[in-house]
């Protein structure tokens, strides 16, 4: 059964197929917290599509469209709702500012979870995020 | 190892006229390992003439291995004679909820209202494990389950002995969400179970009109089995799970599409019949 990419839980095969299907921008990492797919809807987000990243460690897609605070400041990968979910174990939440591949600066909202199969057992998370609306609209 | 369908029916047992060239028992297969060890995947009612046919004569360990808890897959365990004889060693297998382990969720099988004997009062005493995640070994056999798609908790099996590999999926819908024959092989649902595996016996309850009107319903159209066989690279499919109503003449309609379809494999397509044996 060696091959270079070992089957996928259903779990995620679950999620992927999932987000595949909705119109809300969704980001999944497997147990490794490796990138492994985000969706049609994110590609305007991230300025990018996924067919071009492919699979990214999470040490490259948290720098990939460089996170800052709404300051400036740099996000780590830890303070991430994505990186909060997957290290802790929960949902979390929070507004930041991306750069897209596309190299436009764009502010977001990320709600993560993780993928728990058992109390103890993580097989990834998801994050669904969404752009901010402008200053001083009310989004829908 | 030495295979034997003793069940290969979906969703009811269907018994008549109509069904006797295949067969009207739900999910039961018999595995005898050259080393004399027993496994039997799914207790459906086929399990029941398989008892008979063991008599007194079967090994002091069974081994069975339930896919899931629907009715089809479990109702005939508490009719498999060895069940209610006090020396058998019998080990129960199947997959946990994420919540609650397998004896538990397979207790009130046994019990009031649904039958009159509880659980612990049955005389061999099944043990209940919870399939583990990782390869395990049975006799002479290594058996991998994992997790499938298909309502609930519901688990494939791959049993390998002597390098060849029975793998088990009768109720599985990896179309679900995806297109099989382009996704990459690690994102479809039991791909490493099936994965050139000498004989497989997949779920094709469905026709392709039969499945349109039922997706999400856990289970495959032909179509859809015989791209699966074709991607795992299975030197032998084998169409399992047959819907209730279809009879034997539809059935022989099933077979004669299967095999347009596998022009360009697997090797071999057929339909799983009670009765039916294989060597490995
Ligand atoms: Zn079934
Ligand atoms: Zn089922």
């Amino acid at each position: 059964m060696a091959e270079a990419h070992p089957q996928r839980n259903l779990i995620l095969i679950l999620a992927r197929d999932l987000a595949s299907r909705l119109a809300t921008p969704v980001f999944v990492v497997d147990h490794e917290g490796t990138l492994v797919y985000f969706n049609e809807a994110a590609e305007p987000v991230l300025g990018r599509t996924y067919a071009e990243t492919g699979e990214l460690r999470a040490g490259g897609w948290a720098t990939e469209w460089s996170p800052t605070d709404d300051e400036g400041r740099p996000i780590p990968l830890e303070d991430l709702p994505l990186g909060v979910a997957f290290r802790e174990g929960r949902a979390s939440h929070r507004s930041f500012r991306i750069v897209g591949g596309d190299r436009v600066a764009r502010a977001i909202e990320a709600t993560a979870f993780p993928l728990l199969i058992r109390e103890d057992e993580i097989v990834g998370a998801i994050a669904v995020f969404w752009e901010r609306p402008p200053e001083g609209t009310t989004g829908r | 190892m030495k295979v034997r369908v003793w069940g290969c029916r979906g969703s009811l047992a269907s018994p008549g006229p109509e069904t006797v060239r295949f067969g009207g028992q739900t999910s039961c297969v018999s595995v005898q390992l050259s080393d004399g060890s027993l496994l039997i995947l799914d207790a459906g009612s086929g399990i029941r003439p398989l008892g008979m046919a063991l008599g007194g004569d079967h090994p002091e360990r069974i081994d069975v291995f339930i896919t899931h808890l629907h009715t089809d897959h479990i109702e005939g365990l508490r009719f498999f004679d060895p069940i209610w004889d006090p020396s058998v060693e019998l080990n129960v297998w199947g997959p946990p909820s994420p919540i609650r382990g397998l004896r538990s969720r397979i207790a009130p099988y046994f019990a009031p209202p649904f039958f009159p004997v509880h659980l612990r009062s049955i005389p061999s005493h099944p043990e209940f494990r919870d399939t583990p995640t990782r390869t395990w070994r049975i006799g002479s056999a290594a058996v991998t389950a994992q997790l499938v798609k298909h309502p609930g908790p519901t688990v494939g099996y791959r049993v390998e002995e002597n390098g060849h590999a029975l793998a088990y999926l009768p109720d599985h819908e990896p179309a679900l969400g995806s297109d099989l024959s382009t996704v990459g092989t690690e994102w479809i649902s039991g791909f490493a179970l099936a994965e050139g595996s000498t004989v497989l016996l997949h779920d094709a309850q469905y026709t392709k009109a039969e499945y349109d009107e039922r997706v999400g319903w856990g289970h495959s159209s032909t179509e859809d089995a015989v791209t699966f066989g074709r991607r795992a690279g299975a030197e032998r499919l084998v169409l399992f799970h047959h819907d209730p109503l279809h009879t034997d003449t539809q059935l022989e309609g099933v077979l004669a599409r299967a095999k347009e379809l596998s022009a360009s494999g697997p090797d071999e397509v057929e339909l799983a019949r009670e009765g039916m044996t294989f060597e490995l």
